[in-house]
């Protein structure tokens, strides 16, 4: 195999001297655990690196651009797009290690971290002194800050308080030819130069290696109210949330699930879900004043009655808040339950066209005999339907590239977008120039060319060969 | 190496559906301390599948990874889509087992813990150790302290330890205090009778306090966990078949244990023996009887005991009781019964201590690691005394309060039940 040519003892002994024995694993059964995330993609590493400071980084990718290594960052690997399989080999390089919070600075609302920290941790290290950082995607607890930077995470609160990208202020990266960039800092504004913050988040692994991040702090939230509104027809759900919406309410989410997925959860958790509706809004509003929040979800359940909501049940306390978000983010793992494989995808339209793009979604599901679940953040137009099939059945598998492809011209078509948390990866690369068109992947290409002219970082990934 | 010809295999349903969500990484204490995959739940399925298809070697190296595997259970109770990692992991253990057999194994399950005099011979030094005083005098003299560090971690976790195992002591009978209203086996599991005896004497005296006539079989054997955990089931059946006769002929409606292993031990034989014809029905009928004693006794009407215990007391969720046998609220009500008693939760009580049966003796450092962050939160609480209903648990906080100089006592929780009860008199 390539890699294991490129990877000889004397390379590997240089690599140990920089990462040390413990962060440098090559047996086999090292190699095959870091060669998925959460998907089902796979493609072995030649080496797995477990660096813990950025100068480490850099020494290791000054190695890797010497001897044309391709290098892979990863967090804890729950990336949805297949982005941190290493599908040409080469260096694992798990940023997992690298999990100090650096600096929590209330003068200036702003945290620093190491990229390796998990998102959960940081949120509750913030929260405890009253700051709050908003991103939240379900894998929150398994997943991590850098990760989350270099895919662009958003999650159900985005819909209020913006995704990832929104609270990056600064940027402590590697480049591909080992060179450390510090890019931001603590301040709120700045418009000097290129934003390239905003260039390498989301910019899954391609551009530069994510070693430390400043983060924008506000306040946290005082008090919440969440509502769980049970629908008879998936199309009068989705039509309530553009209602919501319309009627100058924010909520700090508004999720949507479809009957399969609220069976899925309810058969791994026991919690109570109604399992006759054909689909539920969770609608949360929060806020520092708790009469508006109050006064914001009973606004909220009463257009869902309107609309014809058969049922809406504000939770009474914190535990049933939790153990409705608690259902909410078990969505995607517990269709597992249902088929041993799934695809999920998580395209966005302009929120009018929610309505619409569901009924196209059930059409493809329909017309080719696979189930196609639904959910996600409806209230900021982003759907995950999910694909369940099994993989090891070629016919399944092949009609499964067919729905995608059709998943994805649908929300095209009505003004939308391939991803709008998940990122390219591997899976999504046949669609980007139908996506953006040439000149824009032109342009990217280029700038990926300046980045990385050996193509070394994350290869394979994001763009069209 | 060649592929074992192997009777037994996991089956695919055991791993077939994992999704590689990762929801299980965030719970799983190996891998929180490594932050490598291959110490994690979902990293340890992956081998597993990958050995069993084919894919990789069963080799040493992917059947030690199956030993790092703490068997705490969190990543059984968190998968969403109802894998079980962690019992996936000890069923590759007897892939290994049965493919090569190690002799060690062989001796000590097959033929050690089977038989409790040789248990008591073989641990008689521990006891004279202490009894002659040479454990006072090696304290006391700062002696501890030429011990390399491995092996005095290893001294700290012995408890203060019995004259005589408690097998030798206890009643075959103790009769009721008042009118008997139960008729209850103890379960002395091997850790209560030769570490932790004057607990379980004290329990004894709780059950009897509360109109239970306790049975104590003194021929009982190992629960079986040891061996379970080492890839023996096979083991595990025949002290299973050994146990449950002898309780049959006690002849009682409930089996107590107050060790939190041996109980989730004791309720699995129903599902050990399902498939033996001979046995299948008697074991589920004795597991269905099984309770561990928090539980037992919260189901009883309980004298409210009159003494004091003026100490803020917190408590440590063994694994195997909380997810094991989803026994965790009857505990924390016990302690709460007793007057004067300032109960404080503990932060991340049900997190896994570290000792996990053996693991400090075979994976030390991860051992101590995952200890650490137990010890810290214990440290927390300010509390002076810690309850938990494991054995072994109880070993490993005392270790880790030692480490950190915390000034902390281990108790179980129905000691200070008796306690409260004998303060009350």
């Amino acid at each position: 195999m390539e890699e294991e040519i490129m990877l000889t003892q004397s390379i590997l002994s240089q690599l140990e001297k920089i990462a040390g024995r413990d962060g440098v694993r090559s047996s086999p059964e090292d190699l095959a655990v870091y060669g998925y995330d959460g998907t089902f993609e796979e493609s072995r590493p030649g080496v797995v690196l477990l660096p813990r400071t950025t100068g480490q980084v850099s020494q290791i990718v000054e190695v890797a651009v010497a001897q044309r290594i391709p290098i892979v960052a990863r967090g804890m690997g729950s990336g949805l797009a297949a982005g941190s399989v290493p599908s040409r080999g080469g260096i694992a390089l798990a940023t997992t290690r690298m999990n100090r919070i650096l600096e929590i600075d209330a003068a200036n609302a702003v945290v620093r971290a190491e990229a390796g920290v998990v998102t959960a941790d940081l949120q509750t290290a913030v929260e405890n002194l009253g700051w709050f950082y908003p991103p939240d995607p379900s894998s929150l607890r398994h997943a991590t800050v850098g990760g989350n930077i270099a895919c662009n995470a958003g999650g159900p609160r985005c819909l209020k308080y913006g995704v990832t990208g929104d609270y990056v202020l600064g940027l402590t990266v590697v480049l591909a030819n080992g060179r450390i960039l510090h890019t931001g800092g603590k301040c709120i504004k700045d418009v000097v130069g290129f934003d390239l913050n905003a260039l390498f988040t989301g910019s899954e692994g391609t551009l530069c290696v994510i070693t430390e991040a400043v983060l924008r702090l506000i306040a946290l939230p005082k008090f919440f109210r969440t509502a769980l509104a049970e629908f008879v027809s998936l199309d009068g759900a989705a039509r309530t949330v553009d209602s919501i919406l319309a009627a100058g309410i924010v909520p700090a989410a508004l999720e949507l699930m479809d009957e399969t997925a609220i069976a899925c959860v309810e058969e791994a958790m026991h919690l109570g879900l109604p399992l006759d509706a054909e689909a539920v809004l969770l609608i949360e509003t929060d806020g520092a004043d708790e009469e508006s929040v109050s006064r914001e979800i009973e606004a909220a359940a009463g257009i869902c009655r309107k609309r014809g909501a058969r049922r809406v049940r504000v939770a009474g306390d914190e535990a049933e808040r939790a153990s409705l978000w608690q259902a909410r983010r078990s969505v995607s793992p517990a269709l597992g339950r249902k088929a041993p494989n799934k695809l999920g995808e998580d395209i966005t339209v302009p929120r009018s066209a929610i309505p619409e793009v569901i009924r196209r979604l059930k059409a493809i599901s329909g017309k080719y005999g696979l189930p196609v679940v639904i959910f996600g953040h409806a209230g900021d137009g982003n759907l995950h339907p999910n694909i369940l099939f099994d993989k090891r059945d070629p016919g399944q598998w092949k009609k499964v590239g067919q729905m995608v492809e059709e998943e994805f011209s649908a929300a095209l078509d009505l003004g939308g977008t391939l991803s709008g948390e998940h990122g390219v990866g591997a899976f999504k690369r046949p669609y980007l120039e139908k996506a953006l068109g040439p000149v824009s992947i032109e342009i990217q290409k280029r700038i990926k060319q300046a980045l990385d002219p050996l193509n070394i970082l994350n290869p394979g990934k994001i763009f069209p060969d | 190496m060649p592929q074992p010809n192997a009777a037994f295999l996991p089956s695919e349903a055991e791993y077939l559906s994992c999704i590689r969500c990762g929801l299980c990484l965030a719970v799983c204490p190996t891998y929180r301390e490594s932050l490598n995959e291959i110490d994690s739940p979902r990293g340890r399925l992956a081998l597993a599948r990958k050995g069993i298809d084919g894919e990789l070697n069963l080799s040493p190296n992917l059947f030690e990874q199956m030993y790092a595997c703490f068997d705490c259970l969190a990543c059984n109770e968190i998968c969403p889509v109802g894998l079980r990692p962690a019992d996936l992991a000890v069923e590759m253990r007897r892939v290994q087992e049965q493919a090569r057999p190690q002799r060690w194994k062989k001796m000590v399950f097959g033929e050690i813990v089977r038989r409790p005099e040789l248990l008591e011979a073989a641990t008689g030094p521990l006891r004279l150790y202490e009894r002659l005083g040479l454990r006072r005098l090696l304290y006391r003299l700062g002696l501890r302290k030429l011990i390399p560090r491995r092996l005095r971690d290893m001294e700290a976790l012995l408890p203060p330890l019995p004259r005589r195992p408690l097998r030798l002591r206890l009643p075959e009978v103790t009769p009721a205090r008042g009118v008997g209203r139960y008729r209850v086996g103890f379960f002395l599991g091997c850790a209560q009778n030769l570490m932790f005896a004057e607990e379980s004497a004290a329990a004894v005296r709780v059950l009897a306090r509360n109109g239970c006539t306790v049975v104590t079989p003194r021929e009982t054997v190992c629960c079986g966990m040891p061996a379970m955990s080492f890839g023996r089931p096979d083991d595990v059946r025949r002290q299973a078949i050994h146990n449950i006769r002898l309780c049959e002929k006690a002849d009682v409606e409930v089996i107590v244990t107050d060790c939190a292993t041996c109980g989730s031990v004791l309720k699995d034989y129903g599902k050990l023996l399902a498939d033996d014809p001979d046995w299948s029905e008697r074991a589920a009928a004795f597991s269905a009887r099984v309770r561990d004693i928090s539980e037992f006794l919260l189901s009883i009407p309980l004298e409210k005991p009159q003494g004091r215990i003026g100490k803020r007391v917190t408590y440590h969720d063994p694994c195997h009781l909380r997810r094991g046998q989803g026994v965790w609220r009857q505990p924390r009500e016990l302690l709460k019964m007793i007057d004067g008693l300032d109960f404080v939760e503990l932060s991340e009580a049900d997190w896994c201590c570290g000792m996990a049966g053996t693991q400090l003796i075979t994976h030390y450092q991860t051992s101590l690691d995952v200890l650490q962050r137990k010890t810290d939160n214990l440290a927390a609480t300010q509390a002076g005394t810690v309850a938990t209903g494991c054995p072994v648990c109880r070993m490993q906080l005392s270790l880790g309060i030692h480490r950190s100089g915390l000034d902390m006592q281990v108790v179980h929780p129905v000691a200070l039940l008796d306690r409260a009860y004998s303060r009350g008199e």
